[in-house]
């Protein structure tokens, strides 16, 4: 009976998420093209010939040098912006909890794709709202999307704006699961309030950061609709993302084998991330 | 000290404060921007409230774009995704919450694992799947890939393992199918997880992207945001009428994050815990 009703998920599973996570490994072993497409014959077998031309293709490494990039600067930005928000929230003295919360997650539940169009325009070097804000404190603002030094800062504050909502939700929940009478007995202590975020609030609140932390890596390296939308990847390949790269293989030029590798490396490059974050994750909290 | 604390609280309220108006600025001004002509929106310093507003935009998007074609979409393509996939996901919760067969918790944990696995690499496989089925351009092969989720399921199965058992088993004595007890005893009491996973699919498939942007190659299967994105690759520069298009995709989802939002909240404190 048990069988029976998860039959039509694991029919689903196994047809759109196991099959295709073999078959892309196959096809990342083929030639398959835009004929292959209409006629699978026409693709055959080059083994390891995709993954050794890969790594010879600059355009690949310029877009695993992006997307690492992006991660490394926006994942830690953006879970110090949420945590530090979350923080101020949290605080007893703090009114209108509920107003600031929904004014902070509403990017969060917007579309992507809207989004990055209306930062096209919020980024709009002559009349766009970041260089009005930047022109009221003196600064001259750069052409953002334009200038291939400023692009990706441009597109790292604007991810960085858009899911700032949801980690600081999910730090709001691992904040209130301290228990209070911890940290009533550091004030009794004489403790002040940096000794308390230091000594009570940052070791306790570990798991929820540790799940944050991999969400946000994993979430990161699948950078895709911002720099498809914003720039396709440029100015001179500023902002290409691996994901960015592999659409454009797969679905532009339909070198569908190519894409296929590509796509296998980030999985595994994501794979590794996760699985040393864990191992990272669990010798360090044993003290 | 008393002095020195009303500042702080005065301090943190104005530096939430100031935050709030940089997170919500980009929407307003976006609002403002479509009810603008072209000459209007191209002045500096920027006006946040149009001096003649107009709807031309908005018309243009309906009358000569084919907006209400990629709305009808966009709404079918959620609809579906969402009644489905919540009677699919609830099922094998329910499963693997309260019915024992063999291999149930290995199957979990497999089940569990494909969470790690991201959607750019079965997406080729995939699309030639479709090919074979006749599903490229069709509203199937938008809603059908994605209908069962690993995370739908594992929501499903907390939630209904909060159940007691002894509900399960009085049915059972009264001579109720499996089925039965599913659908007359187990969904009745998943109300509330229901509106929330229910939300966050709807969201999902309303918000999603990469898999429409593959699948529909005809404009007449446009979703909203691929319709949104060639819009602002083909009028580049037309800012208000990108703005009023951005709105009327972002407009539907803030309303209704607006009126449920409390589903929202209770939903990511389930998912951030789960780590």
């Amino acid at each position: 009976m048990g069988w029976l009703f998860i039959s039509p998920a694991i029919i689903s599973l196994g047809l759109f998420l196991a099959l295709p996570l073999f078959a892309s490994f196959g096809l990342s072993l083929t030639d398959f093209n835009v004929f292959a497409v209409r006629d699978w014959g026409r693709a055959s077998f080059i083994g390891l010939a995709n993954y050794q031309a890969l790594f010879r293709d600059p355009l690949f490494w310029i877009s695993l040098r992006n997307t690492l990039y992006f991660a490394i600067v926006a994942v830690p930005l953006s879970i110090a912006a949420s945590l530090t928000i979350a923080l101020l929230l949290n605080r007893k003295d703090v009114k209108m909890k509920r107003f600031f919360r929904l004014g902070y997650f509403l990017p969060v539940i917007t579309t992507t794709a809207a989004v990055a169009v209306v930062w096209r325009w919020v980024l709009n070097p002559r009349f766009g709202i970041v260089n009005w804000l930047l022109s009221l404190v003196g600064i001259e603002g750069p052409a953002w999307l334009a200038d291939p030094r400023w692009a990706m800062p441009a597109l790292i504050a604007m991810v960085i704006w858009r899911g700032l909502g949801w980690n600081m939700i999910i730090f709001l929940a691992g904040l209130q699961g301290i228990p209070k009478h911890y940290y009533e007995a550091a004030q009794i202590d004489g403790a002040n309030g940096w000794q308390l975020l230091w000594h009570i609030t940052v070791p306790l609140l570990r798991p929820t950061m540790f799940f944050v932390t991999i969400m946000t890596i994993i979430g990161y390296l699948q950078f895709f609709e911002e720099p498809f939308i914003m720039t396709d990847g440029g100015p001179l390949n500023a902002t290409i993302s691996v994901v960015l790269y592999i659409y454009r293989q797969g679905f532009r030029f339909f070198n569908l084998g190519y894409a296929s590798a590509l796509a296998y490396v980030l999985f595994m490059i994501i794979i590794t991330i996760t699985l040393l974050r864990i191992w990272v994750g669990r010798t360090s909290s044993e003290y | 000290m008393q002095e020195k604390r009303v500042a702080s609280t005065v301090l943190v309220h104005i530096a939430l404060l100031i935050g709030l108006v940089l997170m919500i600025m980009p929407f307003v001004w976006m609002l403002s921007t479509s009810f603008m002509t072209e000459a209007e929106a191209f002045t500096f310093p920027p006006r946040f409230i149009p001096q003649e507003p107009i709807l031309d935009n908005y018309v243009e998007l309906f009358r000569r774009l084919d907006f209400t074609t990629y709305f009808k979409n966009t709404i079918i393509v959620a609809l579906f995704v969402t009644t489905i996939s919540l009677f699919l996901n609830s099922l094998a919760g329910y499963a693997f919450a309260k019915i024992d067969f063999r291999g149930r918790n290995k199957l979990f944990l497999a089940i569990m694992a494909t969470m790690m696995v991201p959607g750019q690499v079965t997406v080729i496989p995939v699309f030639l799947l479709m090919r074979i089925f006749g599903m490229v351009n069709t509203h199937a092969g938008l809603i059908v890939p994605g209908l069962v989720g690993a995370f739908g399921i594992f929501f499903m199965r907390q939630f209904i393992k909060t159940i007691p058992d002894e509900l399960i088993e009085a049915a059972q004595i009264d001579g109720a199918s499996e089925f039965w007890i599913y659908a007359r005893v187990i969904m009745p009491l998943c109300k509330p997880a229901l509106a929330t996973l229910g939300l966050f699919t709807f969201m999902g498939s309303w918000n999603s992207f990469f898999w429409p942007l593959i699948i529909a190659t005809d404009s007449n299967m446009f979703t909203l945001p691929v319709a949104i994105a060639v819009l602002s690759g083909q009028h580049g520069t037309n800012f208000p009428l990108l703005m009023a298009g951005a709105t009327i995709v972002v407009a539907p989802i803030v309303v209704v994050f607006l009126f449920l939002q409390r589903y929202f909240t209770s939903g990511i404190t389930l998912t951030g815990l789960k780590g």
